[in-house]
Formats: structure tokens, sequence, C-alpha cells
């Protein structure tokens, strides 16, 4: 079933050009309430490596899970090679000379590569016809593009970047054209990443189109010829790599908005609470996320921590928070060492340390649940909302709508549904019942990710006047308009690393946005 | 999750369970039509068996005792996000903790025996939920699969307890002695008589009242307790429970040992009240009934009793059937009981969708078109 190539392209602009490998026309997509694409508009010249960049969520992957038939878009077109293709399924991707990499990889694990390679194109109804022709057509792709694999091992015991080799094996033998790779350093190791970029060049040179999605800046300069940003689901801006600087881009990515100036005093900073000494931590993978961060946060400031997504801030908030152990490292609390202990999410909170998490729909919230019993999420065991054995349903009740009323929180109805508030409203919520502890210290992840304007600076005066009040207010956010506007000191973090520390005062964008890329600043962690 | 559109709750929880059993029933009368017996006798004489007498109340009051216990302990452990398929094995050693202590104390004023018995029940069926337990907790061995192997270990520890430890000397069917009369449950004919009502002698016992305890214990704690707080946020959002300082281990653990409790609380109804003696596979499957009952009862003490009752029903109503009608066999009541999990439990949100659209429809008469 191939895809019907519908009429060549009016609109291709010269005879005699070559068409773009593939262009994508005003392509549009929701997924409920999200806009995930907004009319994107790209084209790839053949015989190049185009890069993709943008931060989680900024639709990358959904765009090019269109392109490779996982998504129907709501509208637009997808042209290769100049000709329209409708593509309903991976199946038609292929089909058009298009090939996929995810992040994740689809082999099996105990099939041997050459059993993976051929897996859904088997051809003929006896294996062995089939692995005999496969096992002559790898070695030959393996001559031209220096693709050496061992044809006759496990996928499962083959290192990941061999693994990875593996997938892109199956995608020329599928004769792909254009070959799409979605976060492919994600799992290597730089030695590794530096040998896919060799291969990407190899490719390259035997006319073969790649598109890179990632969202380290790196990799952009290393490999591609142009580069495409995404922001919010939109196409914010396409440079030529060599007309461009890892500042440019980070800048693009984390975007301008609105100024989001929040009038405040100047900080009046007092004694230190939080005090973090050489902390590394470690996701479940075995991938060291956060390389020895150190710093300290006082009373009476908010301290900012810039960074592009996935530079390690969120595990930084999961070790403070008691989420996750950190492999070593210490974190102090007013006095106490928290990492030793190994103190529960539940007896830091009854220390003063509250948090405010980056996803409140996956961590901060039961969306189930109604508002009231949220608003006691991680303060069930208060002596206020029991009594004895049982919970005090009035007391949770009332409380809740005390939280509503102070926050304006809407609907003020506590027994709705959780998953019925609008994000700004669930923000509110979290945010007055994490502050209605009383902390000492906040930790606050992506506080106005997807709120609305008006919440957004209900929720940031709300961040100042704690801060006001005495207390340590840690700010992580990939937001930089949203860490400039607030904080009194910034951290910014890049690779796991805090590779630079400046006051507000004397923080502009463009140098941070350098150091978000990871140029180290003069200002010293 | 509900799906796309919401339906008012009179109809989520009141239309359509009874669609579901319509749909079944309409199916086995198909069934029933085709083995050359008139449907309509037959569902009377079902209806007739169950409830038409304070005979058949009785004895359907007596199988809903059962299953109302197992259907709690899924019940229990679903909040907290775990499917236990193995209430049978928890129900069959917990019985024989309950018989132990029959069987050991028999002699003892049965108000003594009585608390002793239920918590000999409940450790049993604990005891066997520990393992599956620990081991989902700690090593992320899926509770379903080692559920399901505990039932067959519970099964092959109880017959070579009975056929060569607890047997009765000197006889031939793996059982152990009779009771002491003073470990009998008192039955409810000989409890309504004390208060001069007169029914029929069934196997309906004490043990029913308890369960309906046991239902109401369970409502509290899983609602209005904050261990039952816990339990609900680690079964909707793990990654909230621990945000939030629960350890999904512990309630995991927890949820399980109480869900193994309930189960093993069988034996007061099957064993102390019906059998009073420890017999081979007294559990009889309602580990599994438990299972439809709790789907069909949406997981609520209230929902649990009705599914409960109505399964009670079946069975009663079930041998009432073949008895009468000589076509239809005890396996024909099974594949009765079959579509009625099968609709009521596997398939319940069969018809979730085309009746939200349809409720839809009659809410905004014109606007879809």
């Amino acid at each position: 079933m191939n895809p019907v190539p519908a009429e060549p392209t009016g609109s291709s602009p010269v005879k005699g050009l070559v068409p773009p490998a593939l262009e994508l026309r005003g392509i549009d997509k929701r997924f409920g309430a999200v806009h995930a694409n907004r009319a994107v508009s790209l084209a790839v010249a053949r015989g190049t490596v185009h890069g993709l960049v943008g931060e989680n969520g900024a639709g990358k992957s959904t765009l090019m899970n269109i392109v490779y038939g996982f998504h129907r878009a709501d509208a637009g077109e997808i042209l290769i090679h100049g000709r329209r293709v409708d593509i309903y399924r991976p199946h038609d991707a292929i089909a058009a000379g298009v090939g996929m990499v995810h992040q994740h990889f689809m082999l099996v694990e105990n099939f041997t590569v050459l059993e993976n390679v051929i897996l859904g194109v088997e051809g003929g109804r006896r294996l062995t016809d089939g692995l005999t022709r496969a096992r002559a057509e790898l070695e030959e792709l393996a001559r031209t593009y220096g693709l050496d694999v061992p044809l006759d091992t496990p996928v499962g015991q083959l290192p990941v970047g061999l693994q990875q080799r593996v997938e892109i094996l199956k995608a020329l033998y599928r004769r792909a054209d254009i070959l799409i790779l979605d976060e492919p350093t994600a799992v290597l190791t730089p030695q590794e990443a530096d040998q896919l970029f060799a291969l990407l060049d190899r490719l390259r040179a035997q006319g073969k189109t790649v598109i890179l999605v990632t969202h380290k800046l790196r990799e952009i300069m290393a490999v591609t010829d142009r580069v495409a940003v995404m922001r919010q689901g939109a196409l914010v801006a396409e440079f030529a790599t060599r007309d461009t600087t890892p500042g440019e881009l980070a800048e693009r990515m984390v975007g301008r908005t609105v100024s989001w100036q929040v009038e405040k005093s100047a900080a009046r900073p007092g004694e230190p609470r939080l005090v973090v000494k050489d902390l590394v931590v470690r996701d479940r993978r075995g991938v060291v996320r956060v390389k020895g961060a150190s710093f300290e946060l006082r009373g009476g400031e908010i301290v900012g921590v810039a960074g592009v997504a996935g530079n390690g801030q969120s595990e930084l908030l999961d070790a403070l928070a008691g989420i996750c152990r950190p492999e070593s490292g210490e974190i102090w609390l007013d006095g106490h060492e928290l990492v030793r202990a190994a103190l529960s999410p539940r007896a830091r909170r009854r220390l003063g340390l509250a948090h405010v998490p980056e996803d409140r729909l996956h961590q901060g919230l039961v969306a189930e649940f109604s508002a009231q019993d949220n608003a006691i999420l991680g303060q069930h065991d208060r002596p206020a909302y029991n009594r004895g054995w049982l919970q005090n349903r009035t007391a949770i009740q009332t409380g809740c709508a005390q939280k509503m009323a102070a926050y304006d929180v809407r609907p003020p109805n506590p027994a709705l549904r959780m998953a019925a508030f609008s994000g700004g409203n669930q923000q509110k919520l979290v945010l007055a019942r994490e502050i209605d502890g009383d902390p000492r210290v906040l930790l606050v992840g992506q506080p106005t990710r997807g709120v609305d304007i008006g919440a957004v600076e209900f929720i940031h005066r709300q961040l100042v006047a704690l801060r006001d009040a005495g207390k340590a207010v840690l700010l992580v956010s990939v937001e930089l308009d949203e860490i400039l506007g607030l904080a009194d000191r910034i951290l910014v973090m890049a690779g796991g690393e805090i590779v630079g520390e400046l006051p507000q005062s004397e923080a502009a964008e463009k140098k941070l946005g350098l150091m978000m890329a990871g140029v180290r600043g003069e200002g010293g962690a | 999750m509900s799906g796309p559109a919401c339906l008012p709750r009179w109809i989520e929880l009141g239309v359509l369970p009874l669609l579901n059993l319509g749909v079944a029933l309409a199916l086995s009368g198909a069934i029933v039509l085709a083995l050359g017996e008139n449907p309509w006798t037959a569902c009377k004489l079902m209806v007739g068996g169950a409830l038409g007498s304070s005979d058949g109340v009785g004895y359907t009051l007596y199988y809903a005792t059962n299953f109302i216990f197992t259907g709690l302990a899924v019940a229990v452990a679903y909040h907290a996000g775990l499917f236990n398929i193995g209430a049978e094995g928890q129900a069959y050693i917990g019985g024989l903790g309950v018989g132990l202590v029959c069987l050991g104390l028999g002699h003892w004023p049965f108000w003594a025996v009585l608390p002793l018995a239920v918590l000999a029940g409940a450790f049993g069926g604990a005891a066997w939920a520990l393992i599956p337990a620990w081991l989902q907790a700690r090593r992320g061995s899926h509770v379903v699969i080692t559920t399901i192997m505990f039932n067959f270990i519970a099964s092959a520890v109880m017959t070579y307890l009975l056929v060569n430890v607890l047997i009765k000397p000197g006889q031939q069917s793996p059982e152990t002695r009779e009771f002491g009369a003073n470990a009998f449950m008192p039955a409810a004919h000989e409890l309504l008589a004390k208060i001069g009502i007169t029914v029929a002698p069934t196997p309906l016992n004490l043990a029913f009242l308890l369960a309906l305890g046991a239902s109401a214990l369970v409502w509290v704690l899983v609602w209005y307790t904050r261990w039952g707080y816990a339990l609900r946020v680690v079964g909707q959002n793990p990654a909230a429970a621990v945000y939030a300082g629960i350890s999904p281990e512990r309630v995991t653990i927890g949820a399980m040992l109480l869900s193994g409790a309930l189960a093993g609380c069988l034996g007061l109804n099957e064993l102390m009240g019906a059998q009073h003696r420890i017999l081979i596979d007294f559990a009889g499957g309602a580990g599994f009934v438990g299972i439809a009952v709790a789907l069909m009862g949406r997981n609520h003490p209230l929902g649990i009793f009705l599914a409960a009752v109505l399964f009670g029903a079946l069975y009663q109503g079930g041998s009432q059937l073949s008895f009468d009608m000589p076509r239809i066999n005890r396996d024909m009541v099974v594949v009765i009981q079959g579509l009625v999990i099968l609709f009521c439990g596997a398939l319940g949100n069969l018809f979730q969708a085309p009746l939200a659209a349809w409720w839809t429809r009659l809410r905004r008469p014109g606007e879809e078109a």
C-alpha cells in the first residue's frame, strides 16, 4: 500500500530546482486543550542535516510523529521530494522513504540484530530466504556507511550506542531516504555521541537527509547545516547553523514573552536556611543528572535556577524535596542534615520545607480527587485535619474553602474534581496548600507553566510576599523572564552543573543565554 | 477516568448496571430457548427459587455472605491500585485459621471463641497475602501473578493438611472432625426464633451480620480515615503519593494485608456457620466471584452488597433451576453466571459510550444536527 502521490506541487519555485526532501505546510495539531503544533511550515533540503530544537513540550516530537504517521495532523500537508503524500500510519511513512529512530528503541532484545532488522519485512513465507537476502544487503549497507554491527548477537547484549545503530540500519534497510532521529544522544555517552555524529556525516555525504530532534545545542552546532527552533508549538526561527550561536538559540528556545516585571523591594537576605554541598544525583537509568551542585539559600531571598529544560534542574528539586535519594553530597535545612538521615518528604515538610512540584498533575495533585482532598495532600496527618482515627471532614472542607477564597481559586467549590479546574486554578490551589503550611523554605518548580497571564501575576506576587516575610524561596523555571523578574540571585544550570551565579542586577538575557548554553560564566560558581 | 462524555450519577450507577444485567439475562434466555425450555418459566423458577420463599432468601443471603467478604477484599486492594486475584487462596488459608480455633477451643463459650476465630481467619488470610504483597512492594513482582500462584499453593497445602494431618482418623473423605457445638455460628432461624419470627432452617447465620459490619468498616476506613486517604492516593497517583511523603510500599503491603484478612473471614460463614468442619475446597470459587462482585459493585461497599446478593440469588436460583428443569444442568447455570460476570464485570463499560452519546443528544436536541 503506497501512499498515493497526489499532484506534483505547483509551488515548486523554479523549474529544475531540486524540491526539498521533506516539506511541511501549515501543520496544525491539537490534543484537547493543548495546541501542540501551530501552523508549522518547514522545508528540509536533500542531503542535509537539519536540526529541530526546542524545550520539552515545545511540540518537536509531535511534529515528527505526524511525519512518521503516529499522529494525524488536524490541518496542513506533507510533501516528500515535492510530492504530496498522505501519511496515515508509520507504514505509509516508511513506504514514502521516511525512517525514524525513537528515543526509546523499538527493538526485541532477545532477537539478533539480523532478526530485528527484518522484523516486519521478512519477505516470503520461509524465514531463511529473507534472512539470507537481508544478510547480504546489510553487509553492503555496513560497507557503504561504516555501520559495523555484529549481525548475529542478540540486541539485548549490545551497548546502547550499537543498539541505536541497529535502529538506523533498520531504517536504511527499509530504503529510508529521510531519517528522523528523536533525541538520539539522550542515552549515549559523549564518545558514542561523537561516533553518531560521524555516522550522520557519512549519511549526508551519501545523499541522505537527516532531521535531528534535540534540545542540546552542542549537537546542533556540531552536526547540522540548518536549525529550526520550536517554542510552544510554533516554529519561531530558522537559521543556517553557521550564522547562529548557542546563545541565540537558547534565547529563542526559551523565548521572550511579555515582560514579567514584578514589583518588589530590594531583598534583605538573612540567615542561610538551605545549604547544599556537592550534591550528586543519578536518575533511574543511572545517568548522572546533577554533578556536584553546591549553593546556599537564605531567608528573605528568592534564588532562581535558570537553565534549558533537562539540564538537571528537575532532579535537583526532587533530591531537595526528598523524592529521590542523591548519590552523595549534603543538604542542610536549618541545621538538620537531610541526605544521610534519608528524611522522607513528609519529615522534610515537618521541618519547614514545602514544595510546589514542576509537574502539577503528575506529582502535586490527584486529578480524580476533589479539591478538598487535594488541599490536604502531604498534610493529611496534621492534627487539624483529623479527629483520632477519623478525618475531620468539616475542617478539611472549611480549610479548602478558605484557601480557595484567599487565593482566588475558581470555581470556589471544594467538592469539585481537581481535573475540572483550569491549570492556573490548580496551580493556585497547590501554592495555597504549600504556603499555608507556613514553610521556612519553599521549593517552586515551573510555577507558571500552563497558567494564564492573570494567574501568573498573582502567583508571582505570592512568592514575593513570602520572601518579604523572611522565607527562603528556590525558584526553578525555564522561563528566563520569570527568573529575571523574580529572583534576587540567579544560579545557572547546564549539563547538571551550576555553571554560574549572578546577582539579579548583573543578569541580562544574553549573558544568561550563553551560560545556559554551557559557556561558563565569569561570575564563577 | 471515565470516557469522553460524563454521565449523571443515576445513569452511571443505576441504569448502566441494570442494562448490563438485562443484556446478560437476555442472552441467557436465548440459550435456555435453544435448549428447548421456556425462558420465561426458567426466569420465574430462578427468581422464585432465590427470593420467593424464606428458604430461598436464606440460602441467597448465605451465599451472598461469602461474596461480600471476598468482594470487599478485592475492592480494598483495588483502591490501592492492586488487583488481588488471590482472595480464593487467602479465604482458604484464613478458613484454616478459623477451623483450627474452632477445633481446638470448641468447648469454650461461643462469645470467647468468636473473636478468636475472627482474628485467626483474618490472620490466616493476611499471612497468605503478605508474601505477594512484599514481593510487589519491594521487588516489583506483579501481584496478579503471585496471588494466582498462591491460590495453587494454598490448594496444595490444604489438600496435604486435610489428607495427612487434620483428617478425622478412621474415615476416607479428607475432612476434619466436627467442631465442638459451642463453636457453631448461631443460625439465622435460631436467632429469629428467639424474637418470635419463624423462618425455614437455612445455613444463613450470624456471619451475615459480621459481613455487613465488615462492609461498614471498609467504608469508613477507605473514605474517612487518613490511612484510607493514603491508600487512595497511592491507587490514583503513586507519584503524588511519594511527593506527599506517603510510602507506596507500606500502603501496598497494608492494603494487601487488609484484603487478605477480609477474604480470610469467609471461613466464619462457610465453616463456622455452615459446614462445621474443615473440608476440601470449601471456598468453592467465592474468591473469584468476589472479583466480579467488586467490579460490578464499583468497589463500593454498598454496591458490593447489592452485587453479592445478586450473585447469591444466581447461585441459589440456579440450583433451583437445575433441579426443576432437567435439561438445564448445573453447568448451564455456571454459563448463566458467566454471562452475568462477562457483561457486568469484564464488559462493564460496553454501553457507556453509546449511552453517553444518547444522553448528550437527549440533553441538547438539535445542536448536534
